[in-house]
């Protein structure tokens, strides 16, 4: 079940090959949908599992697929995924798929998706392959979470929505960091958390 | 003095390699050329020898910086005793109470940026470098004076870590590290930086001054004014409600953040900052030569719309922050354009887009940082154009030889 390689599939993109740290792939989601915890953790959790699937179907019909319109057909299987859940969300959690907007349906063009299929499903079995879009799909999810989280602290003052804040703070002249929910302070955030992994991962670094 | 030079020999084998205090090794350097020229210039290469170091430019900044650090005190006493309704007040307790309010400020900026150095000096084991030593009096004098202490400080340190020592430290920051500094603060806390409570002190500094805030008070800049303005005609109040004029904002009576108040100190240091060759007359001229350009289009077509447009050159020049801009931030040895053909586009792109901005987009009654913050991205642009552009030029003339 978890052979040596399969469980490299599952654990490396967690930290030493995760998608969004190392790859740097994934970074117009993590700007558009980190303000928040809430969206954030549903954006992962869709990634995650479109690209699972995405990773599973494609493997299955690997060898059947013509390697001349492999991305055409690639796209085709993505974008059905993408609708699913779409549409699953509106039926399900109405709001928070208003909040996502028009980045639910983007996950086509999320690069993760595209760079695994490639990558990784077009030479690997269904279940390496599961375990490979699961890993990803996590690996992307902290990054977002973490970045939401200090977003969604330091910005709004509260966590799942909920005041942390204490109202004591504000009566003593805090004040909420406007600069945190505008978009550059994803990007300065996911540059943070990278310093932060490349100084623990030396061989991580560039020379 | 010799005392001074005996004791800094006596103690620097301690801070040398080896030494029990090899660790603070840059702080010893620093203090050393603080107080004495160095005495190693450079041994290779062709280079004019001169005693003359970063510090000793950026001393002269500082002595350039002191007309409008001076006269922004004195202005944060006048504006809040005017707000306060006790306009008799004597000079000198203006200036004291501006002291009192804006020392804390200078202090903060000081601290905390030149403890990130300090700290980043230390442990990539290099000289402490002496860029801060003007973006520190810089803070200060653009940071409007009600703005929270621990606002400033954050900024101050986001600015001093992301805008400058990621890129390398002093001298391979992009943009403006105090433009910077406001600009975390414009975009994080945007209540406290602009509006009727920014810019006039109204509570007392330590116990001295404070009163009750005069009915007539209005405490917008006349930048804020003008772009709240319904209507065709502009009128602009000074705190205590009676009209300015242009020359009351030459001479800087007027609400704003402390140092950019005063054309004329700002004139005085750029006197200073030009005898001295330490600025560039090139950019400080084309910032004001495209302002000016910028200002009398949109005048030659006002607009109740754009109420900035209303305004004529002169006033656009004299009002809010663009003169000061133009001269202690585009001139920026380090984040502006260094050919000469480039200064003079740089220049003149700051002072078209700082006008820009104020006039036809209402969200920002200001846009001089923007505008220089803008400009500074494209400045190496500039460059590479100028410099490619002559390659070609020279290469053709060879040619057709």
């Amino acid at each position: 079940m978890l052979s040596k390689k399969n469980k490299e599939a599952l654990f490396n993109p967690l930290s030493k090959d995760n998608p969004v740290l190392v790859q740097i792939l994934g970074i117009c989601s993590t700007l558009a949908v980190t303000a928040n915890l809430e969206p954030a953790i549903v954006m992962g959790i869709s990634v995650t599992v479109v690209l699972a699937f995405s990773n599973v179907i494609i493997s299955l019909i690997r060898n059947s697929i013509p390697s001349t319109i492999r991305i055409i057909v690639q796209l085709v299987v993505v974008a059905a995924l993408v609708i699913i859940v779409q549409q699953f969300l509106v039926a399900f959690s109405y709001d928070v798929s208003k909040q996502l907007s028009v980045f639910i349906g983007l996950i086509i063009t999320n690069c993760i998706l595209m760079g695994r299929l490639e990558a990784f499903a077009l030479n690997n079995t269904p279940w390496s392959s599961f375990l490979d879009g699961i890993g990803n799909g996590l690996g992307y999810s902290i990054i977002l979470v973490i970045v939401a989280f200090f977003r969604e602290l330091l910005g709004s003052g509260t966590i799942f929505g909920f005041q942390v804040i204490p109202q004591w703070c504000y009566d003593h002249g805090y004040e909420n960091n406007g600069l945190m929910i505008l978009p550059p302070m994803a990007l300065i955030t996911v540059a943070c958390i990278i310093w932060y992994h490349r100084a623990h991962n030396t061989d991580l670094q560039e020379k | 003095m010799k005392a001074l030079r005996n004791y800094m020999n006596k103690i620097k084998p301690h801070f040398q390699e080896g030494g029990k205090l090899s660790k603070l090794g840059s702080v010893y350097d620093g203090m050393e050329t603080f107080l004495f020229t160095p005495n190693t210039t450079s041994s290779s290469g062709v280079h004019i020898h001169d005693g003359s170091d970063m510090k000793r430019t950026m001393t002269t900044v500082i002595i350039a910086l002191l007309p409008c650090l001076l006269f922004g005190m004195y202005n944060i006493g006048l504006q809040h005793f005017l707000a306060i309704g006790q306009p008799d007040e004597s000079a000198m307790s203006m200036f004291v109470f501006g002291l009192l309010a804006l020392l804390p400020v200078i202090v903060v900026s000081y601290v905390v940026g030149l403890g990130i150095e300090f700290i980043s000096a230390q442990i990539h084991h290099t000289e402490i470098q002496e860029g801060f030593l003007v973006t520190g009096l810089l803070i200060p004098l653009i940071v409007p004076i009600n703005t929270p202490l621990w606002m400033t400080a954050v900024a101050t340190a986001f600015a001093v870590i992301f805008a400058k020592e990621v890129f390398g430290g002093t001298g391979m920051n992009i943009f403006n590290v105090a433009l910077i500094t406001r600009a975390v603060l414009f975009f994080s806390y945007p209540s406290k930086m602009s509006g009727d409570e920014a810019f006039v002190k109204l509570d007392s500094a330590f116990g001295y001054g404070g009163g009750t805030v005069a009915d007539t008070f209005t405490g917008a800049t006349p930048l804020g004014q003008v772009a709240t303005t319904v209507g065709d005609s502009l009128s602009l109040t000074g705190v205590d409600g009676n009209a300015i004029t242009t020359f009351d904002a030459f001479m800087g009576t007027i609400a704003g953040s402390p140092g950019e108040t005063s054309m004329v100190c700002i004139l005085i240091g750029a006197l200073i900052l030009l005898i001295t060759g330490v600025a560039s007359w090139r950019v400080m001229l084309s910032v004001f030569v495209g302002g000016f350009a910028m200002a009398t289009l949109a005048n030659a077509l006002p607009s109740a719309t754009y109420p900035a447009s209303m305004l004529d050159p002169v006033a656009q020049l004299c009002f809010g922050g663009f003169a000061f801009a133009a001269v202690f931030m585009a001139t920026d040895p380090v984040t502006g354009a260094r050919t000469n053909t480039g200064q003079y586009i740089y220049g003149f792109l700051i002072g078209v887009i700082a006008m820009l901005i104020r006039t036809y987009n209402s969200g920002y009654p200001e846009g001089a940082m923007l505008a220089v913050l803008l400009m500074n991205a494209f400045a190496p642009l500039i460059d590479h154009c100028v410099v490619s552009s002559n390659i070609k030029r020279r290469a053709r003339r060879a040619l057709n030889k």
